[in-house]
């Protein structure tokens, strides 16, 4: 294959990832969500279980007018939903299914994949502040102060990860995983856990987007096609952690039959990752402004501490 | 001319050019924007030169979090859609600035340009991830350990300014 040619298939390939494990992972939300509060979810879209209920809901997004507020500032209203999106993209090419299947092996990857999905942030930002209507400022303005408290907790607990593998690629951290770690990197891996639901402002971390009390924060002004980049961009923010979760906790494609599928394998832990994620939004209640930082601060933050001297005294130790 | 040549090239004209936007714009969030894009093209200068460490950091930390802190103090303060009369300076400030700027420009010319006639064209090299972890933790630990004491202090400073200040406030708790 030429080089040309090999970059638009990788480029098509994450491409076709990007929009279609959001997807499922909506749908799978929809449906369990439903099922965990006694109730079926869409059932009609499709036929067979409103499988295609996220389907017609693009197609009515797309259908509807693009809105841009008098008020608004107009260049950084309709740039942000971009800056929101593509970082997310940026950050699961760089993610392997298995040692020979990523989009693009950067030799940091575990930092790309940070450094993109910190850059996101921006783009709630940008809306927040774009949209001239107070509510979306106090969305954002909770958004920023949630996301610079929890991207501590998050690096610590991948730079402990990186540590004890003795690298930053992705790929080779996945290859130095075993078993023990999954008792070794315990705190260190509910620190990532938590954090990475906090920075995707899921509940029960959604203060940002508190609707009965900003209506939807920070994306309140937008409709349409711009509307549904921000969810796809949270959508596709939880398949990224839940797939740089299983591969920096649950050993990625390390399993069974490994060398013909692993990458099924990441993709089923990171999809039961998915499934848990999901599980929190429906088990917990909204934390309050102050007990998210709360809990960053004296929480995570010492934890993450505590998880990364670990594992420098036992890397230190078994050296 | 290299393609590298030209990446580099690129990258610096959006930094200087964004650079240049972020002084004279007079709408306060996009002067901060505008850094953002100033930071990223840096971060695009390292990542051609091959230091690919160091340009995710640059994002990670500059783009990521100090340019948001920015944003969410200039919206906690006052950031008005539109331009900011207010936040102008008076033109002998400009002078003094653009001085300043063309002091600061002729300095750094003045030890890069020959650097450059050596280096020739733009190569990618430099000691890598490994090679750098060892340079900062082994020849350079001293002055990172001085600097993190300084940022410590500056953290604790911080902290005890601003509860001095609620100390003082008049019927606070």
């Amino acid at each position: 294959m030429s080089p040309a040619v090999e970059v638009l298939v990788r480029t098509v390939a994450v491409l076709a990832a990007f929009l279609v494990l959001p997807l499922l992972v909506g749908q799978t939300e929809h449906k369990v969500m439903a099922h965990m509060q006694g109730r079926l979810g869409p059932m009609y879209a499709g036929g067979f279980h409103g499988w295609a209920q996220l389907v017609a809901d693009g197609v009515k997004f797309a259908q509807k007018e693009d809105v841009t507020p008098a008020a608004a500032d107009r260049p950084v209203f309709r740039l942000a939903p971009a800056v929101g999106l593509v970082p997310y993209l940026v950050a699961l090419a760089a993610v392997p299914l298995s040692p020979g299947l990523v989009g693009a092996d950067a030799p940091a990857s575990a930092v790309l994949v940070l450094a993109a999905t910190a850059v996101g942030i921006l783009g709630t930002l940008m809306a927040g502040w774009a949209s001239a209507n107070k509510y979306s400022l106090l969305g954002a303005m909770r958004a920023a102060a949630q996301l610079l408290s929890y991207e501590l907790p998050l690096v610590l607990a991948v730079a402990s990860v990186c540590l004890a593998a003795g690298s930053l690629s992705l790929t080779a951290i996945a290859g130095a995983w075993s078993p023990w770690w999954l008792l070794w990197q315990l705190p260190g891996a509910f620190v990532f856990l938590v954090a990475a639901v906090a920075e995707l402002q899921r509940p029960p971390f959604d203060m940002p987007v508190a609707d009965s009390e900003l209506v939807f924060g920070a994306y309140t002004e937008y409709t349409g096609l711009r509307f549904a980049f921000f969810l796809l961009a949270e959508y596709a923010g939880i398949v990224l952690m839940s797939l740089l979760f299983a591969v920096l906790y649950l050993g990625g494609w390390k399993g069974p039959l490994s060398g013909d599928l692993g990458w099924l394998w990441t993709l089923l832990k990171g999809f039961v990752v998915s499934v848990l994620v999901i599980w929190m939004r429906v088990a917990w209640p909204r934390l309050r402004e102050d007990q998210l930082q709360r809990l960053a601060w004296l929480g995570l933050v010492p934890l993450a501490l505590l998880q990364l001297a670990l594992t420098g005294v036992w890397v230190v130790a078994t050296a | 001319m290299t393609g590298l040549d030209v990446a580099f090239a690129a990258a610096g004209t959006v930094a200087a050019a964004s650079a240049v936007l972020s002084v004279t714009t007079r709408h306060v969030v996009h002067a901060a924007l505008w850094l953002v894009v100033s930071l990223g093209a840096v971060a695009g200068c390292y990542l051609v030169l091959g230091a690919e460490f160091v340009a995710l950091v640059q994002v990670l930390i500059y783009v990521g979090a100090v340019v948001v802190l920015v944003l969410f103090a200039l919206m906690l303060t006052r950031a008005p859609i539109g331009p900011n009369e207010e936040v102008s300076a008076s033109p002998l400030h400009r002078a003094l600035a653009a001085v300043l700027a063309a002091g600061v420009t002729a300095l750094l010319a003045a030890v890069l340009v020959p650097l450059a006639r050596v280096v020739g064209a733009v190569r990618r090299g430099g000691p890598g991830t490994t090679g750098l972890g060892e340079q900062l933790f082994g020849t350079w630990v001293w002055p990172f350990e001085a600097l993190s004491v300084l940022l410590l202090a500056a953290l604790v400073a911080a902290l005890a300014v601003a509860g001095m200040a609620r100390g003082r406030g008049a019927g606070e708790p």
